[in-house]
């Protein structure tokens, strides 16, 4: 081996102590891939954000700013245009033309054996028509309200980069051409991403001229990582960490809620539910969960201030509804049930169940936030309001696969908007299940009712943002008058970082490195 | 000599089979990889659009046989997460696990050999004593306790290592390795301590063992009664006796070394390919669960093979013959 | 019950009628580690079993506990008036009871386990020796196979597949351990087989069924003995650390191994207790073991007897 190599390397791991412009980034997610259309995945688009960029940006709540296109309205109701930013180059030097973007919208499709395709954002564009080399046109069968928002998920890559290549190509960096604040130098599977600064970006120049996001899944890994001055920052606080962290003068925190909510889903609608017995363990005849006073006693039973602070410690707020206040689509008029054991227990009376019954709880255990332990402190509080609850937990490899079959009467899930408004959970939670429709997909309670639906499917058909808000705002009620779904809380995201630097909490999960700035202490 | 290899290997073949077949049975049992990999936000047509995509809308036995077509054919899949060669994706990680597992194992017999002989030596003097208990301290230990805690002591309160993760890489022969930069040392002090603790314990005592043994026989105490020097029977005779477990641990152990990094891995965020594994089951990614375990399997067959070898080559006692013992 | 044991339990009563049980006995007490680790083993014994009798609270009894009582260090007291001696958990477990029941689990685990292995092990063990040729070699390449190949890999293997279960993790457990036992029985069974006693009781044509469980059998045990001990130790462990990966035991249940991964994100921020208490609980219960299996084996090996 050349032995000025070895110098060199020995030098590198001598300066491993980053210099000023500089920064090591630990992530919670693994990322899977480069390929931005490869797999619809939080790590991986945060990663996209960085080397390729999309026609509309989000701010930090998530709502739509100009990206790639400089502007967009529509032109009738089945057609909408984007004029596309002049003077954007990619990081190969060639200029930003309609053509590349009708191209990445046309290839969700069509990458192979991709296992979470951005087709569910692209499907409605039946036809993407390119003006001229700076506006784009897309058109839809039926009016397409969420156009904008869905078309923010797609991220732009080159034509002539990106013509044939393959994922694998992405990951070795040959495909990754990008027009975003950063170029791709390093992809190593499983452990980091090193980026170096594309000083030919359109936006503001980022602070940071080389970004090395380290994959620190483990949780106190992680910590452990920051606190040795191993990264200068890291996403995804452990919670257990949070107090700690929040003590120590070295360092800053930095959080938002997130559009995360996580939520108790009820077999609501069929006879006899498999996990429902009476006290004694025998399965009941008929399910006390389809009586709206049942589901609503459940939620009363349950203390959400207690699991925020005590499961949580305080990394959530309660949730009475499926986003967060300020989202839109929120209803002004639902609010989390308060916690009422009395009351909880009189309606149980009045529908028939004075002494309770027997319930078990799933829950996947390696999934969300402290996943488990929420549902234990379920368990622990519909049991003193006499439904006595046992907890299962799994992986969320079973957990997953045996709710889609309808295996549970009572599961704990979670749901991130990350379209940022309520038609998402309300499409895929809250709708009836309908293979035809594509609603209800994720429905594992099969709660249905067509006031909600017959609402729903108006409200995504209506272009005006005004009128649509109203319209998702009454589905809102009406499902959350049923109960449909007990949400408990939104998680809240965080960031740490060493003193000195400063970041932008986002709704969305995401961890840009361009909104780390140094700031004075 | 050439039949028992042969026939060791034709054995080898059908575990490969056997194997490749249980777990193909058994993560399909599990689940659908797709519940776990789509984006939750998926509608039904697209959750089965990608699940013909994947091949996993034909039934079990016609996905084997085209998994067996293609493991024939030198292809053990592209893996559900990645879209990566299953192979590819372990044969990167594994230069990572096995600079891990031969740091690890140097550190155990390195300390282990000369501990284990000094106290099977002198079994009544007291640092021989404390050797014995430590060695059963070590045995005692579950590896991830003590992961963290080497963590909390070297990391956190001290500040001398990092806390995780794989330091600066150089290439040779077309693979990463850290094990020559000062960079990559630091942090793979750590996890081979965590890992090497076990082995190290374990060698003490077959050192020891072998030792205690080795002295109580004839020829050595005729030795000693001739009137040779107690280095040179140590050298030559203990030594000797002891050098069978001593290649069994690097041998049979090295397997079960590699085995457990998966915890040691798991703790430090090691990019080897035991995280691999986890986290492949975690999203039930068959294809490199399937191929990580025949490459495993495929390695012990031949580690196991090399120490018969050597055994025989060590103690003319051991005859390796194709005959069942 | 565990062969180990009956054999600590019964061993100082019997003392005194059996003249080679008493010599046992003694040059088991030469070492005072020894005898200080079987006095620990004992006790931790105890307190698993009368786990319900000496526990402030039944930690499995959700109405029991209450989250508002989370993570409270040692000594504080609960909003029900109770003190937590050790602390509590995440949940508002009290850590003294929780170890107390985990240690039930991890030991009823790790005993039940290693039990139903010697029972299998043992059977075919013997029926290699005792019938040999084709039966012998086949019974032993699948022993070879197993032992070939680490427990860890086997039993998470095995458990990603058959799912988690107190009831999964003995199968898992005794998967990984009856080759051990085979195999060890078969060679002192083998050794038994060509002495003269065996010889003379062929001769006085008793059963192969009465050769083999009243004269070969009882001259295996002591190996066995040893090795089971090691290896309830083992089983203990393998199920901590399976449990450590998240593939061992449900959650409402908290073995020793899963009561330590549940403090495990809590160390790092000052809440030593609710992974210290049970690291320390299961690193007592392990080495105690293993101090037993050590003497136990220096007093069983022929070889080294002075």
């Amino acid at each position: 081996m050349d032995l000025r190599l070895l110098l060199v390397g020995l030098l590198l791991g001598w300066a491993a102590q980053a210099p000023a412009q500089q920064i090591s980034i630990g992530l919670g997610g693994d990322v899977t891939s480069i390929d931005p259309h490869y797999h619809n995945l939080t790590p991986n688009n945060n990663v996209a954000d960085h080397i390729f960029g999309t026609l509309v940006h989000k701010d930090e709540k998530q709502r739509p700013l100009p990206g790639l296109a400089e502007s967009w309205r529509p032109i009738d109701d089945l057609t909408w245009e984007f004029k596309i930013r002049k003077g954007v180059k990619f990081h190969d030097g060639s200029d930003l033309s309609a053509e590349d973007v009708a191209f990445s919208i046309d290839r969700t499709g069509k990458v192979p054996s991709s296992p979470a395709p951005f087709t569910i954002y692209t499907k409605q564009v039946t036809e993407a028509i390119v003006v001229d080399p700076h506006t784009l046109r897309l058109k839809s069968a039926a009016p397409y309200p969420n156009m904008v928002i869905d078309i923010s998920t797609v991220q732009i890559v080159s034509k002539k980069a990106a013509g044939a290549a393959s994922t694998d190509d992405f990951n070795s960096g040959k495909a990754a051409i990008g027009a975003g604040p950063y170029k791709l130098a390093r992809y190593v599977r499983g452990d980091r991403i090193e980026l170096v600064r594309n000083d030919a970006y359109w936006g503001p120049k980022p602070h940071w001229e080389r970004v090395t996001f380290r994959l620190l899944t483990n949780d106190p890994a992680r910590v452990a990582a920051l606190l040795a001055g191993d990264v200068q920052a890291i996403e995804n606080i452990p919670t257990a960490d949070m107090a700690r962290l929040a003590k120590n003068p070295g360092f800053g925190i930095f959080r938002t809620v997130s559009n995360r909510v996580i939520y108790l889903h009820i077999d609501s609608n069929r006879d006899k539910s498999p996990f429902v017995t009476d006290k004694a363990g025998k399965a009941l005849e008929r399910n006390p969960l389809k009586d709206v006073r049942v589901r609503r006693a459940m939620s009363k039973a349950i203390n959400r201030q207690a699991i925020v602070d005590r499961v949580m410690e305080g990394l959530a707020i309660p949730a009475g509804q499926l986003l967060p206040d300020g989202m839109y689509g929120v209803s002004p008029r639902v609010k989390a049930d308060a916690f009422d054991v009395d009351a909880a227990k009189k309606l149980l009376a009045e529908a028939g169940y004075p002494d309770g019954f027997g319930l078990t709880i799933h829950t996947p255990n390696n999934r969300y936030v402290n996943d488990e332990q929420i549902a234990q402190a379920v368990a622990q509080m519909l049991t003193r309001a006499g439904i006595q609850t046992k907890v299962e937990a799994m992986p969320a490899n079973i957990f997953f696969s045996r709710g889609s079959k309808l295996d549970f009467s009572f599961m704990l899930v979670g749901w991130g908007a990350d379209t940022g408004e309520v038609s998402s959970p309300l499409k895929s939670l809250l709708a009836t299940y309908s293979k035809e429709k594509g609603m209800g997909a994720a429905n594992r309670g099969r709660y249905s009712n067509p006031k909600m639906d017959q609402i729903l499917e108006q409200a995504l058909a209506t272009v005006d943002d005004g009128k649509r808000e109203l319209l998702l705002q009454q589905a809102v009620d009406v499902a959350m008058a049923d109960v449909g779904v007990i949400p408990t809380h939104f998680q809240v995201n965080t960031w740490a970082a060493r003193k000195g630097i400063g970041y932008t909490a986002r709704t969305d999960e995401r961890t840009h490195a361009h909104a780390f700035v140094p700031v004075k202490p | 000599m050439g039949a028992y290899i042969i026939r060791r290997l034709a054995a080898s073949v059908v575990l490969l089979f056997v194997m490749s077949l249980l777990v193909f049975v058994g993560v399909y049992a599990i689940g659908n990889p797709v519940d776990l990999l789509i984006s939750p936000e998926a509608d039904q047509k697209e959750i089965a659009r990608v699940v013909a995509a994947l091949g996993l809308d034909k039934p079990l036995w016609e996905q084997y046989l085209i998994f067996l077509k293609q493991a024939l054919a030198g292809d053990l899949g592209r893996s559900f997460a990645f879209n990566t060669p299953a192979i590819e994706l372990i044969l990167q990680r594994m230069p990572a696990t096995m600079e891990l597992a031969l740091a690890a194992m140097a550190i155990a017999i390195v300390l282990g050999i000369p501990l284990g002989l000094y106290a099977g030596l002198k079994p009544d003097s007291v640092l021989a004593k404390a050797i014995m208990a430590g060695s059963i301290l070590g045995f005692s230990l579950p590896t991830f306790w003590v992961g963290l805690m080497l963590i909390m002591l070297f990391a956190v309160q001290l500040g001398w290592l990092p806390a995780s993760g794989r330091g600066a890489t150089t290439e040779l022969f077309g693979v990463q390795w850290s094990l020559f930069t000062l960079d990559g040392w630091r942090h793979l002090f750590m996890p081979a301590l965590n890992l090497a603790l076990f082995k190290l314990s374990l060698l003490i005592r077959l050192t020891r063992a072998g030792t205690r043994e080795a002295i109580l026989q004839d020829y050595v105490k005729f030795a000693r009664a001739k009137g040779l020097r107690m280095r040179r029977v140590i050298g030559l005779h203990v030594l000797k006796n002891i050098m069978i477990p001593i290649v069994t641990v690097i041998g049979l152990e090295f397997g079960s070394v590699v085995a457990f990094s998966i915890v040691t891995e798991t703790i430090f965020a090691w990019p080897g390919m035991g995280k691999l594994l986890i986290d492949s089951i975690n999203v039930l990614d068959r294809p490199v669960v399937v191929a990580y375990l025949l490459v495993i399997v495929a390695l012990f067959v031949f580690i196991n093979l090399l120490v018969d070898v050597l055994y025989s080559a060590l103690d003319p006692r051991v005859r390796v013959t194709g005959a069942p013992a | 019950m565990n062969v180990s044991d009956a054999l600590i339990e019964r061993a100082p009563a019997a003392a005194h009628v059996e003249a080679p049980l008493r010599r046992f006995v003694a040059m088991y007490a030469e070492s005072r580690i020894a005898v200080v680790a079987l006095v620990v083993l004992v006790g931790i014994l105890l307190c698993a079993v009368s786990a319900p009798l000496i526990s402030p609270q039944n930690p499995y009894d959700l109405a029991q506990i209450d989250i508002l009582d989370a993570r409270l260090p040692p000594g504080e007291k609960s909003a029900g008036g109770m003190t937590f001696v050790l602390g509590s958990d995440d949940q508002g477990r009290d850590m003294l009871s929780a170890i107390f029941y985990g240690l039930r689990i991890s030991l009823g685990v790790g005993i039940a386990a290693t039990v139903a292995a010697v029972g299998l092990g043992l059977g075919f063990g013997l029926i290699a020796a005792y019938a040999g040729g084709r039966v012998d070699a086949l019974i032993m390449r699948v022993v070879d196979l197993q032992l070939s190949f680490p427990a860890i890999l086997i039993a998470l293997v095995l458990l990603a597949v058959v799912g988690q279960g107190v009831d999964k993790i003995i199968i898992a457990l005794i998967t990984v351990q009856w080759a051990y036992y085979a195999r060890t029985v078969r060679s002192s069974a083998l050794v038994e087989r060509g002495k003269d006693y065996v010889e003379a009781a062929r001769c006085l044509r008793l059963s192969p069924a009465r050769i083999l469980f009243r004269h070969i059998l009882p001259n295996c045990l002591p190996p066995l003995i040893v090795v089971a001990t090691v290896q309830v130790a083992h089983a203990i462990a393998l199920e901590a650390t399976l449990s450590f990966l998240g593939l061992g035991l449900p959650i409402t249940q908290p073995s020793l191994g899963l009561l330590i991964s549940n403090g495990f994100s809590y160390l790092l921020s000052g809440k030593y207790w609710i992974s210290f208490y049970p690291g320390i609980a299961l690193l007592m219960t392990i080495m105690s073991i293993n101090l037993v299996a050590d003497q136990l084996r220096d007093v069983l090996n022929p070889r080294l007897s002075r």
